[in-house]
């Protein structure tokens, strides 16, 4: 990534870009569902191996613009995004992309933990099988427990791989579909509020996690809470109204917000 | 006389009915008296009297007597007026006579919906009965393990196995035609067509739902019991005319709309966030139903499957108009073989003595039939009941 | 190692394509099935509602009808011999008895009918059309055999020789089995010898001259006279009544208007339309009320205890159990312990009534579920009972939903047949039924019975039969559509 940052149209030009490769870049994104305009003319950079928060009130587009990352609104059959959006200098709405091949690259964590009904095992390799990632039982098995030795779950459930993942616990499930996600090697992380359906110590657990996979992955990560963005996330984008108010390191975003919505927002003044 | 009956029964309650409502009527006009309910209530009570004690007595007259006599509405007409004569004294002003009304109303509710329950104890009943006496002639042994069925030849033989290996027989080219076909059928409605094709598409698998049994009975033996044959003649291929093949495919055609629709339901059920988990790891459509979507719809499409293996078991016209009378021991899908419901049928149509074994071993296929598609029944709903309970 | 392969996404995509291609191809094989399933009756039983007649002069001689006692004419006798009359040549027995074969006994009772209504019509002579037998209407309806008239072309001369006729000149374009007219009567060629065609008198001609291009004619039959239910001679009287223009077709009005028959022509839906009629009343009287009953209970007032528990499974299980295990129950228990009349509208409904009560319950449920409970809240709450809630206010909302679950149970109702089976409403019953305990068919069982019997005329009155319960059905089912659109309410 040798595009200077510069360049790149933001609200702000956090500090912490110019230590850091840019992975994701949108330029006048718009996205609409039917007639509502959900998103309007979003410009946003973020950065590789950070983790960038979006946080906002309740239907102000921020996970929107996350399923428009990983092109999971395609399944909306109302859905319409404008604009361009780039992972690598690669436009991820161009023809010539295959969804299928984008979504093993950017990876997702939904809201309420989601396994399917099978095995722990199976659970992890569901990925890797289907996009032909091993060539035999040893490489998969070998996929299975590194990755989620590197969601933090394998320790918890080495001696029952076989057992179906929805017996886990919610927290343990979280750290399931996460480590479902690692295993086809993704790039980038989208995290749609992932702990807002736990409590508090498997939420602890998660974000503990979070900070560890931010080494080696850009995430990008959707939440309700401004004490989570605020522990997780080196730069948080606060979105409003279907659009991008201000995006910056996360303790001035926090401390010193340059807009005035921003300002109310974090002190509850609303939202 | 029924006609005769009801009429004298309506009358009847009507008349209770005004005399209540006037008795309760008259007590307040004249003295004043402070209801505790309104006078149509009064009337209702005594109309709903006047009622019971019609039928009561109707049906204790169509027992003793027999229901083409005179004597069921003149039942009737003494017993409504009996019934009315001794509760008229009870109205006055206090009398809570809504209380009452309801009670009755709820005793009625009760008894309607203890006829489901009535008539399955007088299925069960029915074909018992006549099965114990069945087994008295012909040891159960025998019925259960033979393998000739010939109950009008003499000495009449009743083996069970070559009407069982029948049914089997029809009811897998069913379910071979039929679960493919719905179970694909219901994937597309569900995952790939818009709302406008599905609008479509649902009429025409209702239209083939609500085609009545005896017409798929005609066009399987006049149609496509010939065109089997025909092919079969070119392939020299033995097709018999009334080929188990044919009364087969058109059952599963039958089948077709129920498994589809159950099916349809029961993916429908599946929710959504599985999809999106797999989607997000970079699946297409198609591994997301068939890795993640059916496992997790498993046990519905099994117990669809089982409701249409029971559907395919007691279908009757179908197999009665194109499927054969005689009971071969076969497997092979040409030639032509007998079921349980197509004796059951032949058996009981035209004259019947109740003391001779022949029509008594068709109420043992319906004792067999019924205890079958009960479990089977029973096992599936339960089945649905608990994924339905899984993922509300 | 862990890298995606390209190569690999292409086959999962040609995949996806497939399996889509599943899905789309199981919907197309049945509709494809339907689709069938309808234009095979529809073809098979459209010609049933038509029939032939041939126009005839009859003379109502008082001879043969006393105008004190119309009805014991010998209008058969009338009627055949105008009929005959139209076939002088005709006089052996066996031609009689051939030329008989082609009318049907239908054609005097619809003029006794004429005559018994109107008896001034006694000693005049007038023309009626007479109705033509089942085997004669087929092969007017081209269902016998098929037809080619060719006109001769060159010139024919025909020799007797005893038995046999000998046929010489322009015979190149003839074949074996052709039927040739001319000079009055009609040859079958039995044997081709040459330019040599011997032949042998179906009709014998009237003289033997040379007959000239335009004098005589060829018919080629595509169905061999062993075949076929009409033999040649009635083949080549047809064509001489069909080229005198006294054949009309008109609708069989008769086939709405009568009963069963053993004659095919004659046979109608009448008595099986109102045996349906009457049947479905009865248990429509009964499933409506005790469902609808049954549902309230369930739905609104019954304690959620084992016994409600016991119930609805009941019901639920009820609801799958294969008809004609209703049909036992109604055989052992309506006919026999109970002793209502074999065959009876009111037997059969009260089956019938049973076999829908679960549809009815579970659909009468559903309705009164979808009614909000703040509507039953609203009404406690000025004071009303329970029961005056629910059947003042929740009862009169649900009312759409329950009837159109109910006219798809009466539709169900409509169109089954194995359980009136087992209770004797199989019988052959020319008369409509008078009454609910008259023995009686219904619809669907008429399908079975004609459906069972050789006559190719009876194949297409069952199909015919299919399509009027067919449209029985789809009129019930739209009414059904209407109200569900028509009522729909969404809270």
């Amino acid at each position: 990534m040798n595009a200077p940052f510069q360049s790149i149209v933001t609200p702000a030009s956090p500090r912490i870009m110019a230590e850091r490769p840019m992975k994701i870049a949108a330029k006048d994104v718009n996205i609409y569902y039917g007639d509502k305009h959900a998103i309007k003319n979003l410009s946003i950079d973020i950065p590789d191996r950070a983790v960038s928060a979006f946080i906002g009130p309740s239907g102000c587009g921020k996970s929107t613009f996350l399923r428009a990352i990983n092109r999971m609104n395609d399944t909306i059959p109302t859905c319409r995004v404008t604009g361009n959006i780039t992972i690598d200098g690669r436009d991820i709405y161009d023809r010539d992309i295959d969804v299928v091949q984008l979504r093993a690259k950017v990876g997702m964590v939904f809201q309420k933990p989601n396994p399917f009904p099978k095995s722990i095992f199976e659970n992890v390799a569901y990925g890797p099988r289907i996009h032909g990632m091993s060539q035999n039982k040893t490489d998969l098995e070998e996929i299975v427990v590194s990755s989620l030795k590197k969601a933090g779950l394998f320790e918890e459930v080495k001696d029952r791989l076989n057992a179906p993942g929805t017996g886990l616990s919610g927290g343990q499930q979280q750290r399931l579909c996460i480590a479902r996600a690692i295993a086809v090697n993704p790039q980038v992380i989208l995290m749609d509020e992932p702990c807002s359906a736990l409590d508090p110590i498997a939420t602890a657990k998660i974000e503990e996690l979070i900070d560890e996979l931010r080494q080696n992955y850009c995430i990008v990560i959707v939440t309700h809470s401004m004490q989570q963005a605020a522990r997780v996330s080196q730069l948080t984008a606060f979105f409003h109204l279907g659009t991008l108010v201000e995006f910056g390191d996360t303790d001035e975003v926090f401390t010193a917000p340059q807009e005035k919505r921003t300002q109310d927002y974090i002190t509850g003044r609303f939202g | 006389m029924f006609v005769w009956t009801i009429v004298a029964s309506v009358v009847l309650t009507i008349a209770a009915f005004l005399a209540g409502q006037s008795r309760a009527a008259g007590m307040r006009m004249s003295g004043g008296v402070a209801l505790h309910s309104l006078p149509s209530y009064h009337g209702m009570f005594l109309a709903a009297g006047a009622i019971s004690g019609a039928i009561v007595a109707a049906i204790a007259a169509a027992l003793v007597i027999g229901t083409q006599s005179i004597v069921m509405p003149v039942a009737a007409v003494v017993g409504a007026a009996i019934v009315a004569g001794v509760l008229y004294p009870r109205i006055n002003g206090e009398f809570r006579a809504r209380n009452s009304f309801e009670r009755f109303i709820l005793f009625v509710l009760i008894a309607c919906s203890g006829v489901a329950v009535l008539t399955t104890i007088g299925i069960v009943f029915s074909v018992l009965f006549e099965t114990i006496i069945f087994f008295r002639e012909v040891s159960p042994l025998s019925f259960l393990f033979g393998t000739q069925w010939s109950p009008t030849s003499t000495p009449a033989s009743f083996g069970f196995i070559p009407l069982l290996v029948g049914t089997f027989l029809i009811t897998t080219i069913a379910i071979v035609v039929a679960g493919p076909l719905g179970l694909l059928s219901a994937i597309y409605m569900a995952e790939y067509a818009g709302p406008k094709l599905r609008s479509t598409l649902k009429p025409l698998l209702e239209i083939l739902a609500g085609v009545p049994t005896v017409v798929l009975g005609f066009f399987a033996a006049l149609t496509v019991a010939p065109l089997i044959r025909n092919a079969g003649e070119s392939m020299n291929l033995a097709v018999a005319s009334e080929s188990a093949l044919a009364a087969g495919l058109v059952m599963g055609m039958m089948i077709v709309p129920l498994i589809s629709s159950l099916s349809d339901d029961i993916i429908n059920a599946v929710p959504q966030s599985l999809r999106d988990g797999s989607y997000a790891m970079g699946a297409t459509k198609s591994e997301t139903i068939k890795r993640v979507v059916l496992p997790a719809a498993l046990p519905g499409i099994v117990s669809a499957f089982m409701l249409a293996i029971s559907r395919a078991v007691g279908e009757t016209m179908i197999v009665v108009m194109a499927a054969g009378l005689a009971a071969n021991l076969s497997v092979n899908p040409l030639a032509a073989v007998t079921t349980i419901t197509v004796q059951i049928a032949t058996l009981l149509v035209g004259d019947q003595e109740f003391d001779s074994a022949k029509t008594l071993s068709a109420f043992a296929l319906g004792f067999v039939l019924f205890i079958f598609t009960l479990a089977l029944n029973y096992i599936a709903l339960r089945i649905v009941q608990k994924y339905r309970e899984q993922y509300d | 190692m862990t890298e995606i392969r390209s190569d690999f996404v292409a086959k999962r995509y040609a995949a996806e394509r497939r399996f889509k291609y599943y899905g789309a191809g199981a919907l197309v094989i049945t509709a494809l099935f339907l689709l069938f399933l309808i234009s095979d009756i529809a073809i098979k039983g459209f010609p049933a509602f038509f029939e032939h007649r041939a126009t005839v002069e009859v003379t109502i001689d008082p001879a043969k009808v006393d105008a004190a006692k119309p009805q014991a004419g010998d209008f058969d006798g009338i009627v055949k011999d105008a009929f005959r009359s139209l076939f002088p040549a005709a006089k052996s027995r066996a031609d009689r008895k051939a030329l008989g074969g082609l009318l049907s006994q239908g054609a005097a009772d619809d003029l006794r009918d004429m005559v018994v209504a109107n008896p001034a019509l006694i000693g005049q002579t007038l023309k009626v059309p007479a109705l033509l037998s089942d085997d004669a209407d087929l092969y007017f309806k081209g269902m016998q055999t098929g037809l080619k008239i060719t006109a001769g072309a060159g010139t024919l001369q025909i020799a007797q020789s005893g038995e046999e006729y000998v046929i010489t000149g322009d015979t190149g374009d003839l074949r074996e089995g052709q039927i040739i007219r001319a000079n009055g009567g009609a040859l079958r060629i039995t044997k081709l010898e040459g330019s040599t065609v011997v032949a042998e008198a179906v009709l014998a001609p009237e003289t033997l001259n040379t007959a000239v291009a335009g004098q005589w004619d060829m018919l080629t039959l595509s169905v061999k006279e062993a075949e076929r239910r009409v033999n040649d001679k009635q083949v080549v009287w047809m064509e001489q009544l069909r080229s005198s223009g006294v054949i009309e077709k008109s609708i069989a009005w008769r086939f709405f208007n009568s009963g069963d028959s053993r004659e095919a022509e004659l046979a109608g839906l009448k008595g099986a339309l109102v045996g349906s009629l009457l049947t479905v009343a009865v248990a429509l009287l009964l499933a409506l009320p005790l469902g609808i009953a049954a549902a309230i209970y369930l739905e609104q007032f019954a304690p959620k205890n084992k016994l409600t528990d016991i119930i609805e499974v009941n019901i639920n299980n009820l609801a799958a159990v294969p008809s004609i295990i209703f049909g036992l129950l109604g055989l052992a228990v309506f006919l026999n312990f109970f002793g209502l009349p074999r065959s009876a509208p009111v037997a059969g409904g009260l089956v019938l009534a049973l076999l829908v009560l679960p549809t009815i319950i579970i659909a009468a449920r559903a309705a009164l579920k979808a009614v909000p409970p703040s509507i039953t809240e609203a009404a406690l709450g000025v004071g009303a009972s329970k029961q005056q809630a629910v059947f003042q206010h929740v009862l009169p909302l649900a009312i759409p939903g329950i009837l159109t679950g109910t006219i798809l149970g009466l539709a169900r109702a409509f169109g089954e047949t194995a359980p009136l089976l087992m209770i004797g409403m199989v019988a052959f019953i020319a008369d409509v039924p008078q009454g609910f305990e008259d023995a009686a068919t219904v619809l669907p069982v008429q399908i079975y019975l004609w459906s069972d019997l050789p006559e190719i005329a009876f194949q297409s009155k069952t199909a015919a039969a299919i399509l009027v319960l067919m449209v029985v059905l789809f009129g019930l089912n739209a009414i059904a559509i209407y109200l569900r659109k028509r009522f729909e309410r969404r809270w």
